[in-house]
């Protein structure tokens, strides 16, 4: 593998984590992550629509003209929610429920559109999927982290398994909507801090 | 009565923002100062109004009748994004002094959240017409609220001084977090 | 102008019927299996509630409704060799902290309750969702609501509620009460006829 490629494929895991770095799609972050679980479902949904649209988009590229780019780009990316959508309903009925409404809202997810405008309408299919791939895993850890957390002080447990016994009283508002934002400022503060960001 | 019921509960107790998570990105982006909070939230709630309305029309008058249902999701963003065009457009054209004021938002909430969220909330929780714009009437006055209300805190917080490690973005989402906390207070009110 | 115009329109067409296509295709290929995990959340919520039966309670399902016919639920009937053994109801309320609550109750033939179990709810993960939690619900294992009353202390009744859950537990109790109620009056009508 060349060093762009690496390159490619490793830059939205870390360096350009698009929630933690870059704060894109904050509402689907903040919305399901009351458990790691939920953030697990989420990100990987998220990175199946991102390869898709990516690679879409970049095959189209060379057709589309300027003038209609965004509405066409919104039109595959909306296509393949749907898709996304139709599957989980058939296979993950319980998935499906817990995420809600944020499934639908992939759409106008900004990583997605921003990834297709930035990246894949001027790369080859092969460097748009690896960006795919790896913004999708940078958004996927960010849910499961902030999940993790959430659920861990909120609900004493992590990925279901519970740590505490059945009486105590874990903090809940880690899993309430203050919590998240709460849990989230945390993180980006620590991610700040390593990166020497300030 | 009912009617009463989901407009308070849109602004208060499920608050758009600070309980459901719908348009965080505007939110934090563009809550600086108030005078732009404020002209946000107006635009959001023409168009969220506007949106509302029509997709629900388009909703029950075709995809319904036709079993179109697995293509909300395309249709509606379709009629949400051209809409935001045709507005921005009239507007422009009748009314330079509104446009001036709301035109630099109009493109920003095509991929606000929020807009598409409410109409497509409007359909699963089967509104009647008028039940349904009470609610998005009162999800984007919940909007604006909060989003005023989050300005006028940053407007402090610029002349607060702010531990190193807590600048820029941690800051912002710790207030959204007391903030949303407040909000929580409304909790318990429900129709 | 016109040639200008022409190459966007039709290129932005052509996506939007492709993607209709592909739409179309995997609709066609899931319809079947939503339609499947839809009713298979459904048969395992009554299986859950009533234990086991060899019938097909959705063959035989019925619509039941509350003494003042305000609400309409729906009842299965489970059996073992053709006898009854438990009926599941559907019910629900708007009570919940979150709105709405859909219950699946089961009820042994002596009309107590043999267990219940949510089947979709908004309530606050971790503090209302424990209302679908073995803590609350084994106090209402066996729990006849004709000689216990079917409410939250708070209420004067003789369940204890999820604490800090109050408002949920007292919505699921009502839930469960209207299923009650509904089958009391679908019982009494049928003796009466």
């Amino acid at each position: 593998m060349s060093n762009t490629s690496l390159n490619n494929l490793t830059r939205g895991i870390v360096k350009e984590n698009p929630v933690l770095v870059m704060l894109l799609g904050m509402c689907p972050t903040l919305g399901v992550t009351t458990s790691a679980i939920n953030g697990l479902g989420m990100g990987l949904a998220t990175m199946f629509v991102l390869m898709m649209s990516n690679i879409a988009i970049s095959c189209v590229k060379k057709v589309i003209p300027n003038i209609v780019r965004i509405p066409s780009f919104i039109v595959i990316i909306a296509s393949f929610v749907t898709v996304l959508e139709m599957l989980m309903q058939a296979y993950t009925p319980g998935l499906y429920a817990a995420l809600g409404i944020y499934i639908p809202l992939i759409v106008v997810n900004c990583i997605i559109l921003g990834r297709a405008e930035a990246f894949a309408s001027k790369n080859t299919v092969f460097q748009s999927l690896l960006d795919a791939i790896g913004m999708g895993i940078g958004f996927t850890l960010a849910l499961v982290l902030l999940g993790g957390i959430r659920e861990l002080l909120g609900n004493g447990s992590i990925f279901g398994f519970s740590f505490v016994s059945e009486n105590a009283t874990p903090l809940l508002i880690f899993i309430m909507p203050p919590g998240a934002f709460l849990a989230l400022g945390g993180i980006i503060a620590v991610v700040n801090k390593l990166r020497g960001v300030n | 009565m009912t009617y009463l019921m989901i407009f308070i509960t849109g602004i208060f107790v499920n608050n758009i923002i600070l309980s459901q998570f719908l348009g965080i990105c505007p939110f934090l982006g563009v809550s600086k100062k108030i005078s732009t909070a404020f002209g946000m939230g107006m635009a959001v709630t023409f168009v969220m109004t506007l949106a509302t309305i029509v997709t629900y029309l388009l909703y029950y008058t075709f995809l319904r009748p036709y079993g179109l249902e697995f293509m909300t999701t395309v249709a509606f963003i379709l009629v949400i994004a051209s809409l935001v065009q045709m507005v921005e457009i009239i507007l422009k054209k009748s009314s330079p002094a509104l446009y001036r004021a709301l035109g630099i938002f109009l493109p920003l909430i095509t991929t606000n959240c929020a807009v598409l969220g409410i109409a497509i909330l409007t359909i699963q929780k089967n509104f009647t017409l008028i039940a349904g714009i009470c609610y998005c009437l009162a999800a984007a006055l919940g909007f604006t609220l909060a989003i005023i209300v989050f300005a006028g805190i940053r407007e402090r917080l610029e002349h607060t001084d702010i531990p190193p490690l807590m600048r820029g973005t941690p800051i912002v989402l710790i207030t959204a977090a007391l903030l949303s906390m407040a909000f929580m207070g409304f909790a318990g009110i429900s129709y | 102008m016109n040639k200008d115009l022409f190459k966007p329109v039709i290129t932005l067409t052509c996506i939007a019927v492709i993607m209709a296509f592909i739409l179309g295709f995997v609709h066609r290929l899931t319809a079947e299996p939503i339609a499947l995990a839809k009713n298979q959340q459904e048969l395992d919520a009554i299986k859950l509630v009533t234990g086991e039966f060899d019938n097909d309670p959705f063959a035989e399902k019925m619509t039941i409704t509350t003494p003042n016919k305000k609400q309409k639920f729906i009842m299965y009937p489970a059996r073992v060799n053709g006898k009854l053994s438990a009926v599941a109801v559907k019910s629900y309320t708007n009570t919940g902290f979150g709105g709405r609550i859909d219950v699946m109750t089961g009820f042994n033939v002596d009309g107590s309750i043999n267990i219940f179990k949510i089947i979709s709810s908004n309530e606050t993960p971790g503090l209302g969702s424990k209302t679908d939690e073995h803590r609350f619900k084994k106090q209402l294992k066996d729990f006849h609501p004709a000689k216990q009353i079917l409410k939250v202390k708070q209420d004067g009744g003789d369940v204890d509620a999820v604490t800090a859950a109050t408002i949920s537990s007292r919505a699921v109790l009502r839930a469960i009460e209207r299923a009650y109620s509904a089958l009391q009056n679908f019982n009494t009508r049928d003796s009466n006829e």
